[in-house]
């Protein structure tokens, strides 16, 4: 197996057809957790038999964010932040795409903040992926708004002063109608939230805990094992969470699906009987 | 002829471009420019194409390339501080050529400066707003009827050089209420398609043209688009070879297209010995000055760009180089004067009459400059 190239490896593991496998090997650092999103990413896609051709993914700037030019769909690597802006234009202009917009804490939630929280007030469906890895990973470790209070980063040396985001609850007040969280050491639990959420019709968020050793981790002498222990650990399956007594909730996060609502209608389809109703009369 | 009626300058805007076969437009409410997007929002949906106002106008730019991208001609209308936003968007339409329609209507700035008033400060900013080194297409037009011109012109070009063209509609054009007459017949240009087949198709080789056949989603042909240099596949490349080839294609492009591109009107310059050079409102009281200064024996004429950028620098010099001297009356401090200037090359007397204070440049203005020329009062 160790020897064997990755286009042979191709007939073992078919979902690898989703990849461009001439683009690898990727630019993400050892231990880091991207990797595992792609890969997820695209057990689901092969998952749900999506047409590759009429499959598209979005994203904005960041490492995170190089993930769309590895998948052999229509992709597109656009601004910092703006994932979801370019995504609404692609989504309405042609409805029948899937769109995927994959992001991270940076992208989403500081920059991008605005055309996060309005296409989920939209109900657009377009799944969102946010990897996050509480920090800016590709300019060189920066405070995010997710980097938890009191961590290091480059930005803020002495600790960060600032309180984070919950990025679910957020996307769950601005309307968006399938909210999950999950982390790359819950693998399994991940491509089943990915698939769900594709499958859903509106806006689907899934915050991913997705690491960031390099940064993240050195900063806060971590270590890789300390951050993946810290996904074991930390994350509790949605129904445990529901019984654990508060006391015990500190620093921790409910995994699973946390929220959906399926009787919202999607925007793109509300579009469309506009048109067909004005084109009765 | 088709339809005559009075119109509204924003909404001939927006007719024309349901016309040029605009099918998608994304916008955030801003005056001068908010009736575009009402009337898009009226009549976009009714013909079958989409009309989303977004959160902003970096949304708005966003959307409008996306919607591009995946087959339908898009625009976007705004103003002033909205266009200063939409500048990095922009400037990824220029790198991904990725064709859209921008309208600014001009208002009085910086900042919010005079909202509702007007103004040509962005003709700057029109032609170097985003970083990095590209050839804008700006149009600038002095009439209702021009303004449903240069739409459907401005859709055209963006589809056919496959990159943003700018629409610069001064605020008074803009509410401006004008005989429109329709045109029966229009040219409409509509974005190439790939010849070869998706196995085959590189997104990003330029065809003998110099523009690329880049496929729309979703028609079979996966290919990646990024704002990170390119290569012939739209994958990153840092190949400095590649890099550079690149950069001179996207200006060469555009300028290899000038003569077909510029757009220009010349008034009364058959014997004229001074040079006025205007465009949108102000040309409008240049003409009104050139007459009454001719009652004068003043032999005063225009040239009045319609294509700001690329510049008819060529033409400029041409006609200057005659002239007792050039007059660039501007409703800014000085910005298209810099570029007639350049253009000129010392060949004449460069003057300028500048007024930034959202109240138009009037006939007499000009005429004051005018009268000193006047074989009556030496
Ligand atoms: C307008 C703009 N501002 C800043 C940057 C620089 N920049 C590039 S990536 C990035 C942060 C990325 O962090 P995140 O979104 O969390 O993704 P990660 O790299 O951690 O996956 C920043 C600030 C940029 N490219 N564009
Ligand atoms: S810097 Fe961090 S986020 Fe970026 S690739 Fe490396 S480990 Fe991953």
């Amino acid at each position: 197996m160790a020897n064997m190239n990755i286009y042979e490896l191709k007939e073992k593991k078919p979902y690898l057809d989703y990849l461009r496998l001439d683009k690898l090997p990727h630019i993400w650092c050892p231990g880091c957790g991207h990797g595992i999103v792609m890969k997820a990413l695209i057990e689901a896609f092969y998952n749900l038999k999506l047409d590759k051709n009429k499959l598209s993914v979005v994203s904005g700037i960041g490492c995170s964010s190089r993930l769309p030019g590895y998948i052999d769909a229509n992709t597109l690597h656009t601004t910092h932040g703006r994932a979801l802006a370019f995504a609404t234009g692609v989504k309405l202009a042609n409805p029948e795409l899937t769109v995927v917009t994959v992001t991270g804490d940076g992208d989403c939630a500081a920059i991008g903040g605005n055309h996060w929280i309005h296409a989920a007030r939209r109900n657009i469906d377009i799944t969102v992926i946010l990897m996050n890895n509480n920090i800016y990973g590709m300019t060189g470790g920066q405070a995010s708004p997710t980097t938890p209070e009191g961590a290091i980063a480059t930005t803020a040396p002495y600790g960060s002063i600032e309180p984070n985001f919950d990025t679910c609850e957020l996307a769950k007040a601005a309307g968006a109608s399938f909210v999950a969280r999950t982390t790359v050491y819950h693998y399994k639990q991940l491509i089943d939230l990915i698939e769900k959420g594709i499958k859903h019709k509106g806006l689907s968020f899934i915050e991913v805990i997705s690491p960031c050793p390099i940064h993240y981790g050195r900063k806060n002498k971590l270590g890789l094992k300390g951050l993946y222990d810290y996904l074991k650990t930390n994350f509790i399956p949605i129904k445990a969470w529901d019984k654990l007594p508060e006391e015990k909730k500190a620093g921790k996060f409910p995994i699973g699906l946390l929220y959906h609502d399926d009787s919202r209608e999607e925007y793109c389809e509300k579009y469309e009987k506009l048109i067909e109703k004005l084109s009765q009369n | 002829m088709g339809k005559v009626y009075l119109e509204f300058g924003n909404h001939a805007c927006a007719k024309a471009a349901i016309r040029a076969g605009c099918r998608f437009y994304a916008g955030y409410p801003i005056t001068p420019s908010s009736e575009i997007a009402e009337k898009m929002a009226e009549l976009l949906p009714k013909v079958g194409g989409k009309f989303i106002q977004m959160e902003d106008e970096i949304g708005s730019m966003a959307a409008a390339i996306g919607a591009s991208l995946a087959g339908l001609k898009s625009m976007t209308a705004t103003s002033g501080p909205g266009f200063s936003l939409k500048q990095e968007n922009l400037g990824y339409a220029y790198m991904t050529e990725t064709p859209v329609v921008v309208v600014n209507v001009q208002r009085q700035g910086p900042s919010t400066g005079l909202p509702t008033q007007p103004a040509q400060g962005d003709v700057m900013q029109s032609r170097w707003g985003t970083h990095g080194d590209y050839q804008a297409i700006v149009f600038s037009p002095s009439s209702v009827q021009e303004v449903y011109e240069e739409t459907i012109r401005a859709f055209n070009w963006a589809e056919r050089l496959r990159q943003p063209v700018i629409l610069l509609i001064d605020e008074t054009i803009g509410h401006m209420r004008e005989r429109l007459a329709e045109p029966e017949n229009v040219e409409i240009w509509n974005r190439k398609k790939p010849s070869l087949p998706p196995e085959k198709h590189l997104a990003y080789k330029p065809e003998e043209d110099d523009v690329p056949a880049i496929p729309n989603f979703g028609e079979g042909y996966r290919f990646h688009v990024t704002g990170l240099h390119h290569g012939y596949d739209g994958f990153p490349t840092t190949d400095p070879k590649l890099v550079q080839e690149f950069m001179e294609r996207i200006q060469r492009k555009v300028l290899r297209h000038k003569d077909e591109l510029l757009k220009y009107e010349e008034y009364m310059l058959d014997d004229a010995d001074i040079l006025i050079v205007a465009y949108g409102s102000v040309a409008r009281s240049a003409k009104y000055a050139i007459k009454e200064a001719r009652k004068k024996g003043i032999k005063v004429g225009l040239f009045r760009p319609i294509t700001l950028w690329p510049s008819p620098e060529e033409k400029i010099y041409e006609l200057a180089k005659n002239m007792k001297c050039v007059l660039v009356p501007e409703m800014n401090m000085g910005q298209y004067v810099l570029e007639v200037e350049r253009a000129v090359k010392g060949a004449s007397e460069v003057h300028r009459i500048n007024k930034a204070c959202g109240e138009l440049i009037y006939p007499d203005e000009i005429l004051r400059f005018l009268d000193k020329f006047s074989p009556l009062t030496v």
